[in-house]
Parts: C-alpha cells; sequence; structure tokens
C-alpha cells in the first residue's frame, strides 16, 4: 500500500486525504511537539503511521526545506500538504502547523502577563532561556562543523558572526553580501572540482 | 497605525532571511525590538524567549510573541503573517524549478555556500541571547552544559530546558 508519487495516485489506491485531514494532522503536530524536532515527529506521523508518504520522499522533501529560506518546517508542511493535494493541501499543512500553536502562544503570554511580576517565574524563565541557549548553539556548531572543511567557508562564517554579534549590522545588509560570495565561492569550488 | 506598519516592515524582510528552526534571525529580532524599536525590554525580551522555546510549535512564534508586545493583538497577527507568509510563497513558488533543477552544480552551490552563512547567524544569535541573558556566569554554564549534553546525549530538549530553571530556583532564588 505504500505510494511513491502521490500526485499521480495508483487507481484503485485509498484516495488522498482532504485538506481537513492534512489541517487536523498538522495541527497535532503543531501542538504537541515541544523541545523542537519536528521533523522528527512529523516523519513518524506521515510516514510511518499514516503513510501518505513514501520515506524517499519525504526526505528529498526535508532537504529542500532546509535550503529553502523561511522555518524549515513550516517549508517542510507546505512540500508535504503540495504533494498531497495540490495548492490547497500546501495551505492547509501550513496553517495547520502554525495557527494553533499561535493561538496558544498568545493565550499564554496573555495569561504570563499576569504572573509577570513574580520574580520566580521571571527567574525560571531565565534559566529556560539559558538552557534553549544549547539548542542553538548545538544547531551552529553541527552547521560550523561543516563549514570547517575549508578555508573560504570558514573565513565567510567568521565575518558573518562579527558583523552580527560584534558590530551589531543589521541581518539583511550582512546576508545580503554574505551569501551570494559564499555561493560564488561555492560554485567555483565545484567547478574546479569537476574539472580535475 | 504606525506601529503595525512597523512591525510589518521590521518582519516581513527577515522571513526570507530564516534558515533552520528560526535561531538565525534571533539577533536581529532583540536588535530591533529592543535597540531599534523599543517594543520590549531586555529582560522582557528573554521572558518571550524562554516561552517560544517551551512551547510547541515553531520556535518563530517568538516574533509573534513580540508583536504582541508592540502593538497588541494586530501586532501579532501583522508579525506572524509578515514572517510566515513571504517565506512560504517563495517556497511554493521554487519548489517546482528546485524538482527540476535537483542536483545541477547551481543548485549544489546554493547549498554549499548557505552552510557557513547559515552556522555564522546561528552562532551570533545564541551569543546575542547569552549577552543579554540574566544569571551572569549561571547563564553560560547553563547554556554550556546543555549545549554538550545535546551534542553528545539522546536526552530530550525538553528535559534540558526544565533542568535549567530547576538550577535558576535553586541557585538564584
Amino acid at each position: 500500500m505504500t505510494r511513491t508519487s502521490v500526485a499521480t495516485p495508483v487507481p484503485g489506491d485509498t484516495p488522498p486525504p482532504s485538506a481537513l485531514q492534512i489541517f487536523v494532522a498538522f495541527t497535532k503536530i503543531g501542538l504537541t511537539s515541544f523541545g523542537g524536532g519536528l521533523s522528527g515527529w512529523m516523519m513518524r506521523e506521515f510516514v510511518h503511521s499514516r503513510r501518505w508518504l513514501s520515506e524517499a520522499e519525504f526526505l528529498s522533501g526535508l532537504a529542500l526545506a532546509q535550503a529553502f529560506p523561511g522555518v524549515n518546517v513550516v517549508n517542510l508542511a507546505i512540500w508535504v500538504g503540495f504533494r498531497l493535494r495540490g495548492g490547497v493541501g500546501a495551505a492547509a499543512g501550513a496553517m495547520g502547523l502554525v495557527v494553533p500553536a499561535m493561538v496558544l502562544a498568545l493565550a499564554v503570554v496573555g495569561a504570563f502577563a499576569a504572573l509577570a511580576r513574580s520574580d520566580s517565574v521571571h527567574l525560571a524563565l531565565a534559566g529556560v532561556a539559558a538552557a534553549a541557549v544549547g539548542l542553538s548553539l548545538q544547531t551552529g556548531l553541527r552547521a560550523a562543523r561543516r563549514a570547517a572543511h575549508s578555508v573560504p567557508a570558514l573565513v565567510v562564517m567568521v565575518i558573518t558572526f562579527a558583523a552580527i554579534f560584534l558590530l551589531r549590522l543589521p541581518l539583511l545588509w550582512v546576508v545580503g553580501a554574505m551569501a551570494p560570495l559564499s555561493v560564488g565561492m561555492a560554485y567555483l569550488r565545484l567547478r574546479a572540482s569537476e574539472a580535475s | 497605525m504606525r506601529a503595525w506598519l512597523d512591525v510589518i516592515l521590521v518582519f516581513a524582510p527577515l522571513s526570507f532571511l530564516t534558515v533552520g528552526g528560526g535561531q538565525s534571525i534571533i539577533a536581529d529580532v532583540h536588535r530591533q525590538s529592543v535597540e531599534v524599536y523599543g517594543w520590549v525590554t531586555n529582560a522582557q525580551f528573554m521572558d518571550l524567549y524562554a516561552l517560544s522555546r517551551i512551547l510547541p510549535g515553531p520556535g518563530a512564534l517568538l516574533v509573534t510573541l513580540v508583536g504582541w508586545q508592540a502593538a497588541g493583538m494586530m501586532g501579532a497577527l501583522l508579525a506572524s503573517a509578515a514572517i510566515f507568509i513571504p517565506s512560504s510563497v517563495l517556497v511554493y513558488g521554487l519548489a517546482h524549478l528546485w524538482t527540476r533543477f535537483k542536483g545541477t552544480r547551481c543548485i549544489r552551490a546554493i547549498e554549499a555556500g548557505l552552510v557557513p552563512v547559515a552556522a555564522g547567524m546561528v552562532l551570533a544569535a545564541s551569543c546575542t541571547v547569552l549577552r543579554v541573558a540574566e544569571g551572569g556566569i549561571w547563564a553560560w554554564g547553563v547554556a554550556a552544559v546543555s549545549t554538550l549534553a545535546l551534542m553528545f546525549t539522546r536526552l530530550n530538549p525538553f528535559v534540558m530546558l526544565g533542568l535549567g530553571a530547576a538550577v535558576f530556583l535553586v541557585v538564584l532564588g
């Protein structure tokens, strides 16, 4: 019953899920994914448990979602939704992931405003924030390890870091300058290595 | 009205600069919301950052919370639309092109070239949060332990966040 391409369903196969089913499935992901790792949850849900997509299809979508600008998991929701039910599916997936979680976040912050005067709540949140830096630092270090294979990439990384953190330049300027430079150098490097 | 426009002008460009889980833009969200526009204080920013980490859903919901502080419910809605919609439309359009040119040198150069830029952005985001974090040396210590634990063990990140809160309550409370 595994389907290789959902865009062209096999006759007699189960019909693709409705937009509502897609929305509900992503809502479940959006509201139960504590502490990150949403893409792992998505793979379990859509590939292993609901069998809406093959693993290969899901993984190529994941690579795509990471390469594109935008929040990874939202990109991935657009990709999965699109494969399942075109444009409507993409919208249902992205909104299912974001909107219910957003409503919950606002409700909590609204309630939190009343608690904000409590020092211990504030202190606990400061501790959460410090530990949460570990999540982002881990991602940064993994990316840095991948970048450290070549000197030009290392230089790009250090300049990007210094421009944002030390010089506090606007992100748009920094990325606008560094991304084309870095992609251009990667292109020349690929061309040189393939020519030899 | 002015604040609504500011919220859109700040976050819509950042939509295209988000990579990964949304950590890459945190340094700039902090710079604009605290230093440029004064929507939140450093302490409020840290509260919202922590909340966005505990709550389920994409971490980029931090932007929703900052929008709420800047201009109430309308600010929250506009900030969310500004951060999620532009990149989503772009991805939807690019998805077709990408599958067609997959594996070509140009695409591989883009994928490889963006890695070091993303690394620099995410590292700067981490350091920015630590620079404004409360708790001084304890914040750096908790962050360091949490980083090591996440890199070398299979501990659930959510457990780590709880431990961070516990350490702060015990040591600094």
